[in-house]
């Protein structure tokens, strides 16, 4: 649906002619997001700053035109998909670390500054933002706020919204706003509580003021082989179960080895049924201690080719596996549907056993690679979108996961938020009351629902939609 | 010409994963923030009109052209998306059918008339120089970007430079079609230190440009050719390596003469390998390096330039902030793309300047004149050098 007659003018006066996008086929290149589903935006619209992103929410609030804040895209939930149309509010150009205050611990910026990007800048102060989601070298800190994101090092340093000390926020009527600021205790309601992780829905996000910490002085990086999944997931359990808490504590099953090593070589066994990366990290005393307890706990269950990380680029390696996994698997096949799930710790072999099973029942590759500490599980299952025939099977293989997920006691999300690939499974866990509970926040913020529409919420029409078995999954296959 | 967009593997676009890990290592992307400007973006638009699902529009065309052609983002890709492959393909496929623009008519007729002739190319850098002389060259902005050109490098009597000392391996030395024109000092202080590292050198006679600038502009044909006369000209020598100083050079060599599979080596890749007598002197200068495209992203060589750079006595050595992110230059892109190219680049001298270097080590000819030019609009004493001349310093 074309914007309204003026629409693109008055858009084009605010932040200039050359950064709104409208041609069709330019449009076409930011239907989608790191997930596989896509829709048209009406506009792309490139804000510079504040002023921008308020003057252009008060042309859409006009005219109730859908406005989804856009980052780099890298999230997985289709957070960034305009699957109403409207207008992808891009702040990737609001890309500036405004103030690093290396005394309180705290830095002010941009929605677009890149996650890795701020930790790089900290570090000259010998510090470093904690979350790191696995997209970091691209990902937004204003994206990680907006999908309250996770991250390895999230285990012990917990997700964004433990990070974020405040933010300026752009409400659906243009107004701005600050919420919460300079201290830990966000004293009062915690409106930025609300507001982090609410995917777009409520606000967009201009600045955000986050806590740094400081760099640690000793950093240990052990790999760990399995012969299974699940004694793997047997040791996370008694290493959790110890009393310790590790700064990361990471699963990789066969497949994701294999694929991973192919790019990296960062010495994964691969012959093992599944690895572990366990990191540590604190003062040399205690990192000593705790490496030689861990090790000694991964031994007792099964573990073997046990290695420490003797030099940080060969801590960076190692790393470098494990978070450029998910892309790794572009090696068996050329689309992945990536899954998170999240259930209790206690459950990770079931869980993992379930998903192994759907795999097989479905005949489709899935790897494992996932934040084992946090039972926070993400099966990929692996596909080639240009088979249209397969798509029906990766979306019933994958709502099956996300259900045996639910009926061992888990959540439908760990760390990429629901976004529109999950909004339909949103009654699995929540109640009538619960989702009219959320309803009437939405409203509150967002009465005409123009803020990021058909996201988070199950959407009736769509669901039965996807009952016919024709989810956006089908849409997407048209225009392959 | 048969289908339109034959020569694009949609094997290797579908490698791609849209995962966006790509988008930051992008300058484009960097300096834009669209995705229509980045590796992701770019795959996504050649893949539509590969299979057909978005109409080739020439406006779209500029997104292609605004690719550096860097391939930054291949380090960054965990899938392992070929993309220097994908866009030389692409761009060979848009030359069939785009609207042919004066501008890229010109320059696909300068190298294919002159870079592609290496007796037409020493005229050219003989006429540059009489103009420089007469200073002719600064009413174009082409012409302020180059260096003040001393006489060309020319290979030795006998097209061999003997081995200093004990003869412990025979290289040939791609001399190249513009660096001997431009930078005739990179390559005398890189055949020194290969004679200094026991190698004989080897001036294979007759040879031409590699064709690394015809692919890069869409020219695969072109760049064929040359490759053809090229690989008549090594068969009937024998050497244990390829040395190549430029690294747009090396790595089109290691990509398109599959024949020499193994034997093009770096300059710097080489010299680590082989090893350097002890340095004869110290080299009192605070030093710092930036990555050639082709050389850190294509060819996967950051350790070894530095490891050699930071082994002479005296370096003070300092790294800038994102020391492998482009500089802009990219060949032909500076006159093609002034503005962008431009933009890169003011952000890099930035960088560049904080270090407060006195030199800056290089390692293609493009970056060389690309930072040198810049550094002197800006009105900065910071050198720009090849690795080669910094290493030759020690000797």
């Amino acid at each position: 649906m074309p914007l309204p007659a003026g629409v693109a003018e008055a858009l084009r006066r605010i932040v200039g002619r050359e950064s709104v996008i409208d041609a069709p086929n330019d449009l076409r290149i930011f239907e989608r997001d790191g997930s596989i589903e896509g829709a048209l935006p009406d506009a792309v619209v490139l804000a510079s700053s504040t002023d921008h992103v308020a003057a252009v929410m008060r042309v859409a609030a006009k005219h109730r035109i859908p406005v989804v804040p856009r980052g780099a895209g890298t999230g997985l939930s289709g957070g960034a998909v305009t699957i109403r149309g409207g207008i992808a509010l891009q702040v990737t150009r609001m890309r500036h670390i405004l103030e690093i205050d290396p005394v309180a611990q705290t830095a002010l910026v941009e929605p677009g500054v890149v996650n890795q990007e701020l930790s790089l800048v900290a570090a000259q102060h010998g510090l470093f933002y904690a979350p790191d989601p696995s997209s970091q070298k691209a990902c937004t800190i204003g994206g990680n706020a907006a999908e309250n994101s996770g991250g390895p090092h999230c285990l012990y340093y917990g997700v964004t919204t433990n990070h974020v000390l405040g933010m300026e926020v752009v409400l659906a009527d243009g107004s701005v706003h600050w919420v919460s600021g300079d201290s830990a205790d966000r004293v009062g309601l915690d409106l930025c509580g609300v507001l982090v992780g609410s995917e777009g829905t409520l606000c967009a996000i201009t600045k955000i003021k986050v806590k740094l910490l400081r760099i640690p002085t000793s950093v240990a990086t052990l790999l760990a082989a399995f012969p299974s999944i699940d004694t793997a997931s047997q040791a996370v359990s008694a290493v959790i179960g110890h009393g310790i808490v590790p700064a990361a504590l990471e699963m990789m099953d066969r497949v994701t080895v294999g694929a991973v090593e192919a790019h990296y070589h960062a010495g994964y066994p691969t012959d093992a049924g599944a690895v572990l990366l366990v990191e540590v990290d604190g003062i040399p005393e205690s990192t000593r201690e705790l490496t030689a307890a861990i090790s000694e706990i991964l031994t007792a269950n099964h573990g073997y080719a046990l290695r420490e990380a003797q030099t940080p680029a060969e801590r960076e390696l190692l790393w470098a596996g494990r978070k450029g996994a998910i892309g790794a698997l572009g090696r068996i096949k050329p689309n992945y549907y990536l899954h998170d799930g999240v259930v209790p710790r206690s459950r990770l072999p079931q869980v993992l056993s379930a998903v192994g099973e759907i795999g097989e029942h479905y005949k489709l590759p899935v790897a494992n690679v996932f934040h084992a500490g946090d039972g926070n599980l993400h099966p990929n299952i692996l596909f080639d979108m240009r088979d249209h025939q397969v798509i029906h099977q990766v979306e019933g293989a994958g709502e099956e996961m996300l259900r045996a997920v639910v009926e061992l006691g888990g959540a439908l999300s760990g760390e990429h938020g629901i976004g529109l690939e999950k909004s339909a499974f949103m009654p699995w866990i929540y109640s009538e009351d619960d989702l009219d509970a959320m309803h009437r926040v939405k409203d509150v913020f967002d009465g005409d629902g123009i803020l990021n529409p058909g996201k988070i919420f199950p959407d009736p029409s769509r669901k039965a939609v996807h009952l016919a078995g024709r989810t956006g999954l089908a849409i997407e296959a048209r225009w392959w | 010409m048969t289908a339109p967009f034959a020569r694009l593997s949609d094997d290797d676009l579908a490698t791609c994963v849209h995962c966006g890990l790509c988008l930051d290592a992008c300058p484009t992307f960097r300096v834009t923030g669209l995705e229509t400007e980045s590796p992701r973006g770019r795959i996504y638009l050649m893949t539509q009109w590969k299979r057909g699902t978005i109409a080739f529009d020439e406006e779209q065309v500029k997104h292609i052209d605004l690719c550096l052609g860097c391939r930054t983002c291949e380090g960054v890709c965990p899938s392992g998306v070929p993309y220097g492959r994908i866009i030389e393909a692409g761009r060979a496929d848009v030359e069939d059918i785009r609207r042919p623009s004066f501008k890229r008519a010109v320059s696909r007729a300068a190298l294919r008339q002159l870079v592609g002739h290496p007796g037409r190319l020493k005229a050219a850098g003989a006429a540059t120089r009489l103009a420089q002389k007469l200073r002719l060259t600064s009413v174009a902005r082409s012409g302020r970007m180059l260096p003040p050109l001393s006489p060309q490098y020319r290979a030795p009597e006998g097209n061999i430079a003997p081995a200093i000392g004990e003869r412990k391996h025979r290289v040939a030395f791609l001399v190249g079609c513009v660096m001997p024109i431009l930078y005739p000092q990179s390559h005398e202080a890189a055949v020194k230190l290969l004679q200094l590292a026991g190698c004989e050198v080897w001036f294979p006679p007759g040879e031409r440009c590699c064709g690394a600038l015809f692919a890069h502009n869409g020219d695969l044909e072109g760049a064929e050719r040359l490759r053809e006369a090229n690989m008549r000209t090594y068969d009937a020598g024998t050497f244990d390596a390829l040395i190549v100083d430029s690294a747009g050079c090396g790595a089109h060599l290691k990509d398109f003469y599959p024949a020499l599979k193994g034997r093009v080596k770096d300059l710097t890749e080489w010299l680590a390998d082989v090893g350097l007598p002890a340095p004869r002197r110290e080299v009192k200068m605070r030093v710092t390096y930036q990555d050639a495209c082709h050389l850190a992203h294509a060819q996967k060589i950051k350790k070894e330039p530095r490891d050699l750079m930071r082994a002479l006595p005296g370096v003070d050595w300092t790294e800038m902030r994102h020391p492998d992110i482009c500089c802009g230059a990219a060949g032909l892109y500076s006159t093609l793309e002034p503005d962008m190219s431009n933009l890169i680049l003011q952000e890099k001298l930035d960088d560049l300047i904080a270090t407060r270097a006195d030199v800056v080590a290089v390692a293609n000819p493009g970056c060389q004149m690309q930072l040198a030019a810049g550094l002197r609009k800006r009105g900065s004493t910071m050198k720009v050098e090849h690795v080669s001349e910094l290493l030759a310093r020690a000797f």
